[in-house]
């Protein structure tokens, strides 16, 4: 029923952005977000973006966007709609969008497309996405250090690569510091539920974590670590404004850059079907400024953060063992991409079991 | 604190604003009108009440204002089913969509805005001049009682009044004379019409009291629960609290019962998880559903007792003859 309505809901809201008529030379760069542009995290992220083109491009290009698009035949209908309307570049900023926008694509082949943290391309049709895992193993390095207790607790959403792979990332890091370290992973079976993840966090600390994660968007978790007295890392968008005392980094979702730069590259003509996988060194994320730490681990987790960016550390190198003590990566091999992306299973150290 | 009182007082924040709005439902309800619209009130509450609240500075005029934002939307609701006599399930749920898009968009400009915390009903009556402090220092001495002093004295004062509502519409309907009209409204308002009672008034009234209960709830969310305001923050509790009003077979008690149970067994997931039990978190995460459903299985084999409980007139517009 809920979802039914939420349907309904988008869809009205789909049909209610209204498209001016361009100017016949002006780039058109359209957006999909299956949030609010004004979620506090994931689309709101991808929305600066948005807002950043419209800036650095000017008079040259006019952006539109459709914002609380649900995934599935709702969002075939809103790709589809911007694709008549004269958009040249469509960006589809969602997992869950991929087979709509591989139809569409198919549909529309003089139109360019971009699907955000997917995996299937054709021929005007890019992917990109960025290496979010690599925050969050410093994000396990800096837990390690600051807790007491010796256990982080994780608010994850769904068990997808995408969440298994944070989750790894972060144990690997604190395991780095501290081989003992544990967490506590809580599934929220939801991305935006501010009372479901604010009860998740609650729990954790009950159990005696004494730092909090979260792979879900809402700041509601900042802010119970904030009335207990923890520390937590922010999800998508800085939150420091949610635990001014709490905060100690975040992993920062900047996309502006890449828009600007493949809206440019439609202008120019020169725009090609990729498959791109950014990180820290290309600026794709970003970290939040390391706060509420001491100095020292405020300068380990700024060497680590340098190292990843050179290339000379990357997360997921031997010897790493999965959950079950079986070997996984050899000592110095590093994991290569497709692994990961379709990563299902837990390293060595991780206290949970994963929901198959 | 013991981690027993820390649960208790997490299922207690967790099972607040579902009794509330399911309470102001059961009401309404039981004057024979159904109203699909609590999501909307709901979140119509949470905005309005944290605008308030983020303007002014009191999350005292946050509370006020979403108790009156909820009676002003339900009051829409009555206009179009009671005056004009719309199907109700129609309206109700077209009322939901009203209320989650236009709470969007009055809550845009307050997306990320600091939050203010409702306080404690301690800290809350320290500020009455002259009786409040001593008050407020017995209250602070009685929450030093282990395991249930927390959870009986030093909550935010949103639950208080959620508990001495459930008491009190007991006591109306089944012990006021007022409530036994109601009631009969609700079970045969074409009787209770040529008893020279004014069916529609009646309603109007239990409209608004759900509506004032659903803003409450929506409050809740917003500066007690999760102090700030995120779009479609209610997240489907309006719904939890109408299934809530069928699984207490429109009795108080049983809702205070069901509202309770519900949010045990949300909070107690989440710990099985935490505990690292082994037990897949899809099966945990649907417990709660899992465990209403199961209760409705079991109260509804008695087909008697249900018909009897249930408002015979229920969602049936009244149109009196002239």
């Amino acid at each position: 029923m809920k979802k039914l309505l939420l349907g309904l809901t988008a869809a009205a809201l789909a049909a209610s952005v209204s498209m001016p008529a361009s100017a016949q030379e002006k780039t058109k760069a359209c957006f999909v977000y299956i949030g609010s542009k004004t979620d506090g995290g994931y689309s709101q992220a991808h929305d600066l973006g948005r807002q950043q083109v419209d800036k650095e491009l000017g008079d040259k290009v006019e952006t539109v966007f459709v914002e609380n698009v649900p995934e599935g035949p709702d969002a075939q209908r809103a790709i589809e709609r911007l694709a008549r309307s004269g958009c040249a570049i469509i960006f589809a900023t969602s997992f869950g969008f991929m087979d709509q926008t591989v139809a569409a694509a198919a549909k529309f082949p003089d139109v360019k497309f971009e699907h955000g943290t997917g995996y299937k391309t054709s021929e005007n049709l890019g992917v990109y996405n960025a290496r979010f895992y690599e925050g969050r193993y410093i994000q396990g390095q800096i837990a390690a250090k600051v807790s007491k207790k010796g256990v982080a607790g994780y608010i994850a959403s769904f068990p997808i690569p995408e969440v298994v792979m944070g989750i790894n990332a972060f144990e690997l890091g604190a395991q780095s510091v501290n081989p003992d370290f544990k967490i506590k992973v809580v599934w929220a079976n939801t991305w935006f539920d501010a009372a479901k993840e604010a009860d998740a966090a609650k729990v954790l600390v009950d159990q005696g974590v004494d730092v909090l994660t979260q792979h879900t968007d809402s700041t509601a978790p900042m802010q119970v670590a904030a009335e207990r007295g923890i520390h937590a890392f922010a999800q998508a968008s800085d939150m420091i404004k949610a635990g001014p005392q709490t905060q100690l980094t975040g992993i920062v979702d900047t996309w502006g850059a890449y828009y600007v730069k493949r809206v440019k590259a439609v202008m120019d003509g020169t725009w090609k079907s990729e498959n791109i996988w950014d990180g820290l060194a290309q600026g794709i994320l970003e970290m939040a400024p390391y706060t509420n730490m001491p100095d020292d681990v405020k300068a380990m987790a700024e060497a680590t953060e340098a190292k990843i960016k050179s290339g000379e550390l990357k997360p997921f190198t031997g010897p790493i063992k999965k959950q079950d003590g079986s070997d996984w990566l050899k000592a110095g091999e590093s994991a290569d991409d497709a692994t990961l992306a379709g990563l299902n299973f837990y390293v060595q150290g991780v206290d949970d079991k994963l929901p198959q | 604190m013991l981690i027993a009182e820390s649960i208790l007082l997490t299922i207690a924040t967790a099972a607040t604003p579902l009794l509330l709005a399911a309470i102001g439902e059961l009401v309404v309800e039981r004057s024979g009108v159904l109203n699909l619209g609590v999501e909307g009130m709901m979140v119509m509450g949470a905005v309005c009440g944290f605008a308030a609240a983020a303007l002014t500075g009191s999350p005292w005029i946050g509370m006020l204002a979403a108790i009156l934002a909820g009676v002003l939307f339900s009051l829409l609701f009555g206009f179009l089913t009671l005056t004009i006599a719309t199907n109700q399930v129609a309206t109700g749920l077209s009322l939901t969509l009203l209320g989650l898009g236009l709470s969007s968009m009055i809550g845009e400009a307050f997306v990320g805005s600091p939050g203010v915390k409702l306080p404690t009903l301690a800290n809350g009556i320290a500020e009455i001049p002259l009786v409040g402090q001593p008050v407020a220092g017995l209250l602070d001495l009685l929450a030093g009682i282990p395991l249930i002093g927390r959870v009986l004295f030093a909550q935010d004062p949103i639950f208080y009044i959620s508990i001495a509502l459930v008491i009190g519409v007991t006591w109306f309907l089944f012990h006021t004379r007022a409530g036994l009209v109601l009631r009969s409204v609700g079970d045969n308002h074409a009787s209770a019409h040529a008893l020279g009672t004014n069916v529609i008034g009646i309603r109007y009234l239990a409209v608004m009291f759900g509506g004032a209960c659903a803003g409450l709830a929506g409050g809740h969310l917003s500066l007690v629960y999760t102090p700030q305001w995120v779009e479609n923050m209610t997240a489907g509790r309006g719904w939890i609290a109408l299934a809530l009003v069928v699984f207490a077979s429109w009795r108080p008690l049983r809702l205070l019962a069901g509202a309770y149970l519900f949010g045990a067994v949300s909070i107690g997931q989440l710990h099985a998880q935490a505990l690292g039990l082994g037990i897949p978190s899809q099966l945990l995460s649907s417990l709660p559903y899992l465990a209403t459903v199961l209760v409705l299985v079991l109260i509804s084999r008695n087909r008697r007792l249900t018909m009897m409980n249930t408002p015979a007139s229920l969602g049936q517009p009244f149109v009196p003859d002239r």
